[in-house]
């Protein structure tokens, strides 16, 4: 017997009431929490850049680099999770070349290639061409080619070429960040429009999904400036971060405000699956929605922030303070994730039982896939920063 | 005065008039979708449109449809892969509900509540409900799940990527991943059977004639007869799914 199947017997033994025989197994796992995650993380991390470039965020100009890199980064990785799920991989391409146009699905492809294509990758280079251009005449060997193969072999860096890469390098920008919300909405809607579903199925849910991608990345983005400047051994800049807290703030807010409101809703209307919902929240999902969600990745950093935008601890305390927030809140958007994913698929449609999640270690759905898919953005972050440094490039005013 | 009022309430009469008028034009022109029953609108009155009536009053829970479903498409012979299943409701005295279906039915069904504590107690038959509107072909993001002209919900396993949405997507559990394909599976409705005119293999093996299969195209095939004198009800209709599985003598707790 296959140890999937072997997981499967111990899963039916831990059915809860009666679930549909086809039910017992949980067909979208681990991986498939980690796709809207992974994606969440571009997306915030992509607006939070903006706020930079578009809306003149002055202050926020030592992480703009940091944070496009890392939207880039995770960008190439965030399909990855999809498509090692897939039960034929090699088929993955069909969504592509042949999209169903009523399936929500289809469009993925699309909105993901025109954010990748068009906006991340055409931002960064012109962004860093003619960085490019400077570091290919500084550098010998390998590294030179690739800076000679990056830039497209272009060398002009008159003031006249660069205030043009600036110009469209804006003009990506202001169209990026529709396509951000977009890109993330639209994973939102893939599980709100499940009608068969009652725990996704709630217009809320494109709009829930933008504002936790925003928390996410930015904290994302926070956390990564923290740890570099402590690696290059450079003094954080804490205007900085105490303008990304402010937002993560603000933007948390909306996010608390937005999931309560859907959970107040489900709770005052009372539908059909009530019942069955109720006992699933207060069941099987009490600690990665009320711990680890609500109170940990939610609630602490609410008070947390809230109390600095009134009272203002020393320097190095705050420090401290946003190297952990950050954490939380990243666990709290993953469980986040989690519990849309996995708790919509523990009860059963007839709304009379419960299965249980159950996977291993290995295996293309196991523990250590989801690590890889994890870790793997990182891995390319890294390189990216060794060839892209934002802070080795030269001081542009973004006017 | 009294002038004034008349001529206040004869606007108000027009106005009413009016509305109420093109409500009934409006209406008129939505009577076609209209039917509960036939919430599963033909796309033309040519060719044959295939419904399902089961009759749960004659079911008595042998589970020969299951099993022989399995053995006709080779369906994976383990608990959590099925087409087509039979479901035990039974209904306590004091009123809670008891949804059973080990293996599916196939191996038949013992009876866990004594018989001084059971209300009532009935067998439902689930299969695909073949649905005109079906959310399952919706969501597909390649197309690989479509409906036949005949009404017949089909999956082309060469070309299903495995994505699983449609698992999802399906309010009534009746797809699963077969584990060495890798693609979804579904009832087909035994459509290499009927291309043979035969019946389907889960109809065919009924005893007690509980399931009947037909045409609703055709007002005198054995269907229509079936829908016509029976009070009969889909699955989750508030879903509007377009179901073309009719049950006889539906109630609610049955989901």
């Amino acid at each position: 017997m296959t140890e999937h199947l072997q997981n499967l017997y111990e899963v039916l033994s831990k059915v809860e009431g009666y679930v549909y025989p086809n039910e017992i197994e949980l067909n979208w796992s681990i991986l498939i929490v980690l796709y809207p995650y992974i994606t969440g993380l571009v997306a915030g991390a992509f607006i939070l850049a903006s706020l930079e470039r578009i809306f003149k965020v002055r202050i926020l100009k030592p992480t703009y680099g940091i944070a496009l890199l890392t939207a880039f980064s995770f960008m190439l990785v965030a399909t990855m999770p999809l498509v090692s799920h897939l039960g034929k991989p090699l088929r993955a391409y069909e969504i592509m070349i042949t999209p169903h146009s009523s399936s929500a699905m289809a469009i993925f492809g699309f909105v993901y290639l025109w954010y990748l294509m068009v906006v991340l990758f055409l931002e960064i280079w012109f962004d860093y061409r003619r960085d490019m251009v400077i570091w290919a005449n500084g550098t010998t060997g390998f590294k030179r080619f690739l800076y000679k193969l990056l830039s497209l072999w272009t060398t002009d860096i008159s003031p006249k070429a660069v205030a043009l890469d600036d110009r469209i390098g804006y003009i990506v920008t202001v169209i990026g960040v529709p396509s951000a919300f977009l890109l993330h909405g639209y994973v939102g809607f893939i599980f709100g429009s499940i009608k068969a579903n009652p725990w996704w199925s709630t217009v809320l849910m494109p709009v829930i999904f933008l504002f936790s991608a925003m928390v996410s990345g930015i904290a994302l983005v926070m956390l990564i400036y923290i740890v570099l400047s402590k690696i290059r051994k450079q003094i954080v800049d804490m205007d900085c971060l105490d303008t990304i807290a402010k937002y993560l703030f603000y933007i948390l807010i909306i996010d608390f405000t937005l999931e309560g409101l859907d959970q107040i809703h489900r709770i005052y209307v009372a539908e059909e699956s009530f019942e069955a919902l109720h006992k699933l929240v207060f069941g099987k999902l009490f600690y990665s929605l009320f711990i680890y969600q609500g109170l940990m990745g939610t609630i602490v950093p609410l008070l947390t922030l809230g109390t600095l935008q009134f009272y203002k601890p020393k320097a190095k305390i705050r420090r401290a303070i946003y190297l952990i927030l950050p954490v939380l809140v990243l666990m709290g958007i993953f469980f986040m994730r989690w519990n849309v994913v996995i708790g919509g698929q523990l009860f059963s449609k007839s709304f009379y039982g419960y299965t249980t999640f159950k996977t291993g270690l290995i295996g293309t759905e196991g523990y250590l896939m989801a690590a890889t898919w994890l870790i793997v953005p990182f891995l390319i972050l890294s390189f990216l920063l060794w060839l892209l440094p934002p802070w080795k490039k030269i001081e542009t005013s973004h006017e | 005065m009294n002038e004034d009022t008349t001529k206040l309430s004869r606007r108000n009469f027009f106005k009413a008039g009016t509305v109420l008028a093109s409500g009934v034009a409006i209406a008129s022109t939505l009577a076609p979708y209209d039917g509960l029953l036939f919430a599963a609108e033909a796309p033309g009155a040519k060719g044959k449109w295939y419904g399902i009536g089961i009759d749960i009053n004659k079911c008595i829970g042998c589970g020969k449809c299951a099993n022989a479903c399995k053995q006709e498409n080779n369906v994976p012979k383990d608990p959590f892969y099925f087409r087509s299943w039979v479901e035990q409701y039974t209904i306590k005295n004091d009123g809670s509900i008891l949804v059973e279906s080990p293996n599916g039915g196939i191996d038949g069904f013992k009876q866990s509540v004594p018989d001084g504590d059971i209300y009532k107690s009935f067998f439902v038959p689930k299969m695909c409900n073949h649905c005109a509107k079906s959310p399952c072909t919706q969501v597909c993001p390649v197309g690989a799940t479509f409906e036949t002209e005949e009404g017949i919900v089909l999956v082309d396993e060469t070309y299903c990527i495995g994505c699983r949405y449609c698992v999802q997507a399906c309010p009534y559990g009746c797809r699963y991943i077969h584990p060495e394909k890798g693609t979804v599976d579904k009832c087909t409705l035994c459509f290499h059977r009927l291309k043979k005119g035969l019946q389907p293999a889960c109809f065919e093996i009924c005893p007690t004639e509980a399931r009947i299969f037909g045409d609703l195209n055709d007002p005198k095939s054995k269907l229509n007869y079936f829908l016509k004198n029976h009070t009969c009800m889909v699955i989750k209709p508030h879903l509007n799914t377009g179901s073309k599985l009719f049950y006889n003598a539906l109630t609610p707790e049955v989901r």
